[in-house]
């Protein structure tokens, strides 16, 4: 793998083929676990670990896997990474394995997972599959983190809080109160929140995208450009 | 034909590979980890039970005391759950509870209480729940201390009618707009309360099973 492939396999999962802003892949976690930006992020994190083992351990046996069950071998492969991770977290993690709760064996049946291991891990080499994995991960945490952070700071004016159940006791005092007094936003909390706040995210990807794009062309397009986008 | 059924073995042949690979990897996994995570829900648990039962209140292993106790409506449960007895010079003190709430605002409230030999509540803690945030999760320790209006209370003052919330007439403050949540709390409550005078003798009497309390569910 040289330095251009790796470029080109960050740079899809980080921004161009990212799985929550582009692919929309693996929305259920997405959607219900990014109401603060610790759930949001360990989720991510989890799910970004599997991926990463899942995608380097399908490349190295996809040619030894039948075409016609490469499919219930690679789930067989995921599910069995989900439930390692979750037998550690249950064992070293308690509380962020109690709150992140039916979404870490969910893993299993985040579409994203199957998606990478079936599209990348099963045509490449292990090193640029599990690459590819991290990446995609990462974006998704990328993605998570955001929504999540955003979401916490209108719903309940914090951010960090519950830190104390990934990082232990001596953490509780990370948790920042941005606006103090603060009496909550509940919207932003519950489910419409966060489909608002993705929606919201998407926009902002594509407004971007679409700058970058009339940038390459002349000038007066840039105008017209943002305005429609800003729209859509 | 012959060949179809080669190849249709052969692809069998070659997912049991892999499911045994599987197996083998999650079995080393449990075997390593078993343990770990038997102490550290028995540590949570414990955490979780000083909070609702003073520690200088009882002298035996709270946690080696154990009863199962069987599906049963007035706790509101619909499996096996485990009770554990509090014991101070070997008479019991207390007992630790598990009761669900099968009525909150979205879906069921577990709870877990600790009631002193006299009938009275020592304390109520809510273990998990699925109420509205910033709304009916005052019932958790964590957001209010509401939940603290149960310390000391017991079946032997008020009745039925006191064991609700002030909206029906009952005994118990709630906060206005979200009267669902704590109604279903306190009648949880009250049921547990009375599940516990129909049952203590059984549930007091010393473990003589003590040899197969079953495992953790």
């Amino acid at each position: 793998m040289n330095a251009t492939e790796f470029r080109e396999i960050a740079h899809n999962g980080l921004w161009k083929q990212n799985p929550g802003l582009v692919q929309l892949l693996g929305l259920c976690p997405l959607l219900a676990i990014s109401n603060s930006l610790v759930n949001a992020v360990s989720l991510g994190l989890a799910t970004t670990l599997v991926m990463t083992l899942s995608s380097a351990s399908i490349a190295p046996v996809r040619s030894y896997v039948p075409n016609e069950i490469r499919i219930p071998v690679f789930v067989l492969i995921i599910a069995v990474l989900v439930t390692v991770v979750q037998y550690l977290m249950n064992a070293y993690m308690y509380g962020l394995y109690v709150v992140l709760g039916i979404f870490i064996p969910l893993i299993v049946t985040n579409c994203i997972v199957l998606a990478r291991a079936e599209s990348f891990a099963s045509k490449n080499p292990p090193l640029a599959s599990a690459l590819d994995g991290f990446m995609m991960g990462l974006g998704l945490t990328a993605v998570l983190a955001v929504l999540g952070g955003v979401r916490e700071l209108i719903g309940k004016g914090t951010l960090l809080s519950g830190i104390d159940l990934a990082l232990g006791e001596g953490a509780k005092d990370w948790v920042i109160h941005v606006i103090p007094d603060y009496h909550g936003f509940l919207l932003a909390i519950l489910p419409p929140g966060a489909f608002i706040g993705l929606g919201l995210l998407i926009a902002g990807k594509n407004w971007l995208n679409l700058r970058a794009e009339a940038k390459v062309r002349n000038k007066p397009a840039t105008t017209t450009m943002v305005g429609e986008a800003a729209q859509g | 034909m012959k060949r179809i059924v080669r190849s249709t073995l052969q692809t069998a042949a070659n997912l049991v590979f892999f499911a045994i690979i599987g197996t083998a990897i999650l079995a080393a996994t449990h075997e390593l980890t078993h343990e770990v995570i038997e102490r550290t829900i028995e540590a949570e648990k414990l955490k979780l039970i000083s909070q609702i039962l003073p520690a200088s209140d009882y002298d035996n292993d709270i946690m080696q005391d154990e009863r199962c106790i069987e599906a049963d409506t007035l706790l509101g449960t619909t499996s096996q759950t485990v009770a554990h007895v509090a014991r101070r010079n070997g008479e019991a003190v207390a007992v630790v509870l598990e009761a669900i709430a099968p009525d909150g605002y979205s879906g069921k409230i577990t709870l877990i209480m600790a009631i002193r030999a006299n009938g009275e509540l020592a304390g109520v803690r809510v273990v998990s729940h699925k109420e509205t945030p910033g709304l009916g999760d005052y019932i958790d320790i964590a957001k209010n201390p509401w939940i603290n209006v149960f310390v000391g209370k017991s079946r032997s003052v008020w009745g039925d009618a006191e064991w609700r919330v002030k909206k029906d007439g009952g005994q118990f403050e709630h906060m206005a707009g979200a009267t669902i949540t704590p109604r279903a709390v306190v009648k949880a409550v009250n049921r547990a309360l009375l599940y516990f005078a129909q049952h203590r003798e059984p549930l007091f009497a010393q473990n003589t099973a003590a040899t197969d309390t079953g495992g953790h569910p």
